[in-house]
């Protein structure tokens, strides 16, 4: 008998029952596509904490406004706002020697226009020069504003990638003047992409000098944060330990007593944050052997009701003198046809399903989890498939056709 | 002169064992000659289907000897169990089974496939089987949308679609009327006139009278010759 006719005897097999096939298929491809999709999330996430791990640096202090502190614990209301003064005092040369830099910041959202085009602005900032160090942010056209620019109040704006393909989409912005919240700022330069660190896009921002930004936008409150840069990473204890006495002192807070400021290096931000998504990742592993177990179990149980269904076929096959080695082809054939049309399916589906943003979150495949699904589904849906009817086979015709 | 297609000697078949067990043949003889055309009768489970299936190579005796055209079938293995059951044998059975789902010509083709004859030929000599127990018109039904009868006559063309030397049918009229037990009969008739060997089991005397020699079965033996 020619491996043509085993072939089409398993096709007529699978579409005997329309049904049981497509439940078979279905199976295996709600398995392999879980599994796929849960993976790609968790590594997802993982990814883009990495990605803002490498974009920032491990010299950083960032001090911002606390809520609740101050000097005196019973009253809330005596916490005292950061200020350009704060700034000034922690660049100290002789307080604090292992802090290189303080950049005072004040941010808000602004909407930018020009002409017909209107862009808001989620991160408007005002700060100095050495902001552009400490955040690692280069220069691709034009230029970075000065210490001068601050001092004059200019209305000069730094536009980070996003705003200035927003706002220009075709035009070299450099030396076009833009109109933010209604005033009228000249565009002096465009930041290099730095990417989006997590969920947020790192380029979707305009940087101004300080006094131009509390001058015409948020006033002359308190500063949002200190961006405080230690001379190098091994000196940034040190750096904290200045800052925070420096700050205590100005700001009043005794010992045992809660600072009216929060401030935290990036390493320990990162650390919770890789920590969280740590745990996401492993309970979405979790998830997802569970769904390659409980999809195994399914393929298991389909293919066994399949095959157990039809031992009186076998039977059958085997009174009107069926060999063996041909009743286990036909029911091999059936099975990989079954598995691996389920299983490509299970692929499509999970890797179309991993193009979309999920829950904020873009997943990125784990190509092994891809392999790892396809073939544990196949191989199951192959074992079970196949190896119970190849017992059936090995029955005597007899033993087959009573089966109940 | 004597040329056995099936010499039977001694042949046992016991189900089960301990005190649970049931001899249904206790040292059967049975001696059939080529073109014979034999009846089995006998109580219910006197053991005739037991002896009809192992006498198939559907099913293995306990001990004693079953020697099919001269040849012992214990010697033969599993491969060749298929060949004979495929080329020499044709079997009706009392419950039809026909392949459910699958048309009557498929059904019918299914012995000549594991022959491994040619397509064409092999809708060729369905047809010709289908034709022969007169269901041409049926043959693109599944079984069911066939009549029992209908059902027991593709069984037959299935059982002779390869030209066996014998044709074995376990009560093949067990469950038709009149009028479709005598055109499954009358096929039988026709089979054994052109040379082949024919056993049936039956109940009903009118049905062995078909047959040149009935044999009665009783407790696992071959009770007595009848006319
Ligand atoms: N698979 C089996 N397991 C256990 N006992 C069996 C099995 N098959 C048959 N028997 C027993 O063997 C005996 C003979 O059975 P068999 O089917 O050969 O009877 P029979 O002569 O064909 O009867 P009937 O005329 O009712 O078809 C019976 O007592 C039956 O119960
Ligand atoms: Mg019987």
């Amino acid at each position: 008998m020619r491996l043509l006719e085993i072939g089409l005897f398993a096709v007529r097999g699978v579409t005997a029952n329309k049904l049981r096939s497509t439940l078979t298929t279905l199976g295996i491809l709600i398995g392999v596509a879980s599994v796929i999709l849960l993976l790609a999330v968790g590594n997802g996430a993982s990814t883009a904490v990495q990605q803002s791990i490498a974009g920032l640096g491990t010299n950083i202090l960032t001090i911002s406004p606390q809520r609740g502190g101050g000097g005196n614990p019973s009253a809330a209301s005596s916490s005292k706002p950061l200020t350009v003064a704060d700034a000034t005092a922690l660049a100290d040369r002789t307080e604090a020697p292992d802090v290189k830099s303080a950049s005072p910041v004040s941010s808000t959202s602004a909407t930018a226009s020009i002409g017909g085009i209107s862009y808001s602005v989620p991160q408007f900032v005002g700060t100095d020069p050495a902001y552009f160090e400490t955040t690692n942010s280069a220069v691709a056209t034009g230029n970075l504003f000065t210490d001068d620019d601050v001092a004059q109040g200019r209305k000069v704006v730094v536009l980070g990638a996003t705003v200035a393909t927003q706002l220009f989409p075709a035009a070299d912005p450099v030396g076009n003047a833009v109109l933010v919240n209604n005033i009228p700022f000249t565009v002096i330069g465009v930041l290099a992409t730095k990417g989006s660190s997590g969920s947020q896009d790192g380029d979707d921002l305009a940087v101004a000098p300080l006094t131009t930004v509390q001058n015409s936008l948020t006033g002359y409150g308190g500063l949002s944060q200190i961006v405080v840069q230690a001379t190098s990473a091994d000196a940034l204890p040190a750096a904290q330990a200045q800052a925070t006495t420096i700050l205590n002192g100005r700001h009043r807070i005794g010992i045992g007593q809660t600072a009216d400021y929060r401030m935290l290096s990036q390493e320990q931000l990162l650390t919770t944050r890789t920590a969280t998504t740590d745990t996401f990742t492993v309970l979405l592993a979790s998830v997802a052997a569970i769904s390659l177990l409980v999809g195994g179990i399914g393929i298991t149980n389909i293919m066994l009701v399949t095959v157990t269904e039809r031992i009186r076929e076998i039977g059958i096959r085997k009174a009107v003198g069926a060999p063996k080695s041909t009743i286990l082809g036909q029911f091999l054939v059936e099975a990989t046809m079954l598995s691996l049309f389920g299983g490509a399916l299970g692929v499509a589906v999970g890797v179309i399903g991993s193009q979309f943003t999920i829950a904020g979150i873009k997943p990125v495949i784990v190509p092994s989890s891809v392999l790892l699904a396809f073939a544990v589904s196949a191989l199951i849906g192959l074992f079970f498939g196949s190896y119970p009817a190849g017992r059936a086979a090995s029955l005597r015709p007899i033993e087959a056709l009573r089966h109940e | 002169m004597s040329d056995p297609v099936i010499e039977v000697r001694e042949l046992r078949k016991t189900y089960g064992s301990g005190d649970t067990a049931v001899h249904a043949l206790r040292g059967l003889n049975l001696t059939v000659e080529r073109g014979e055309y034999l009846a089995i009768m006998g109580a219910s489970g006197s053991g005739k289907s037991t002896l009809l299936n192992i006498l198939g190579c559907l099913d293995v005796p306990t001990s004693g000897s079953y020697l099919l055209d001269g040849i012992d079938t214990a010697e033969f293995d599993e491969s060749r169990l298929s060949l004979l059951r495929n080329r020499k044998i044709g079997f009706v059975f009392q419950s039809f089974n026909l392949i459910p789902r699958t048309t009557a010509l498929a059904n019918v083709e299914l012995p000549l496939v594991y022959a491994g004859v040619r397509r064409a030929e092999r809708r060729r000599r369905a047809n010709a089987a289908l034709e022969l127990v007169g269901l041409l018109d049926r043959a693109h039904h599944a079984p069911n949308e066939l009549s029992g009868g209908q059902q027991q006559r593709v069984a037959i063309a299935r059982a002779l679609v390869t030209s066996p030397a014998m044709v074995l049918a376990d009560e093949p009229t067990g469950n038709l009327d009149t009028g479709s037990s005598r055109e499954v009969l009358g096929i039988l008739d026709r089979l054994n006139a052109i040379g082949r060997t024919v056993v049936l089991i039956t109940h009903e005397d009118e049905v062995a009278a078909h047959a040149s020699r009935t044999i009665r079965v009783v407790d696992g033996q071959v009770a007595g010759v009848l006319v």
